[in-house]
């Protein structure tokens, strides 16, 4: 795949500065991030802490397809649809056990 | 000239989805209640999420990994909301009064009477029971 991959990503100079316009995106996501754990350290609720950490992961999925596309590592997709997909679960199980009876949904 | 519209299309793209997940970053930290703080990560979150992966899958172009980065816009377009729905519901289930006009009012001026007193005298009778 990364043979068929390469002659069509490397030859064009506007394909060159596309893929170099992702690192520092990602890097501006990861500062945004940071600043995000201020409210998943001193959040005065749990429910806000919960949240702090929902929005940090969907940070961290977006971070990770633009570093799949910056880097040129295709598997960083699947890394991050599985991260996506563990990221709602860990919400939606955490907010069923704070409650007592469960029915958040 | 594609090329050129492609590259315009993901920058803008990626502008708009970093100013969006600015303004949730901003409005998870500094609105004052839960119930806010998920209206700005349900709704503006989302936006910029799925820009951002829309830059990312306009950049791929046809490859067989846009189909993974469209997939996990999808995924975050459903999920983002849900999750944030089932956190504010667990914080009202949980009993998190939410904050509203009356309660800032009351905060600003110095009026204490409408709701101080009941509470010293709630918590004077359970003193008072702790002390019997």
């Amino acid at each position: 795949m990364s043979p068929a991959l390469s002659p069509a990503a490397l030859p064009t100079p506007e394909n060159l500065a596309l893929t170099e316009l992702f690192v520092p995106a990602a890097a501006l996501f990861v500062v945004l991030a940071i600043m995000l754990f201020y409210r998943a350290v001193a959040g005065p609720t749990t429910q806000d802490r919960l949240l702090a950490v929902n929005v940090l992961g969907t940070n961290t999925v977006v971070i990770l397809a633009l570093l799949s596309v910056g880097l040129d590592e295709p598997w960083f997709l699947d890394v991050a649809l599985v991260y996506a997909l563990l990221n709602f679960l860990m919400a939606i199980a955490i907010s069923k056990f704070t409650v007592e009876r469960g029915g958040v949904l | 000239m594609i090329d050129q519209l492609q590259f315009w299309a993901v920058l803008l793209c990626l502008a708009f989805g970093l100013f969006f997940t600015f303004v949730s970053t901003v409005g998870v930290l500094r609105l004052p209640d839960v119930y806010s703080r998920a209206h700005t990560a349900s709704q503006t979150d989302t936006l910029g999420a799925g820009l951002s992966l829309a830059a990312v899958a306009l950049a791929l172009g046809w490859e067989s990994t846009t189909i993974y980065t469209v997939l996990l816009l999808f995924f975050v377009f459903l999920t983002n909301p849900t999750a944030a729905h089932a956190i504010a519901r667990s914080a009202a289930e949980s009993g998190i009064t939410p904050l509203t006009a009356e309660d800032e009012l009351e905060s600003e001026t110095p009026d204490d009477g409408t709701s101080a007193p009941g509470d010293t005298a709630v918590n004077a009778g359970e003193e008072g029971g702790d002390h019997a």
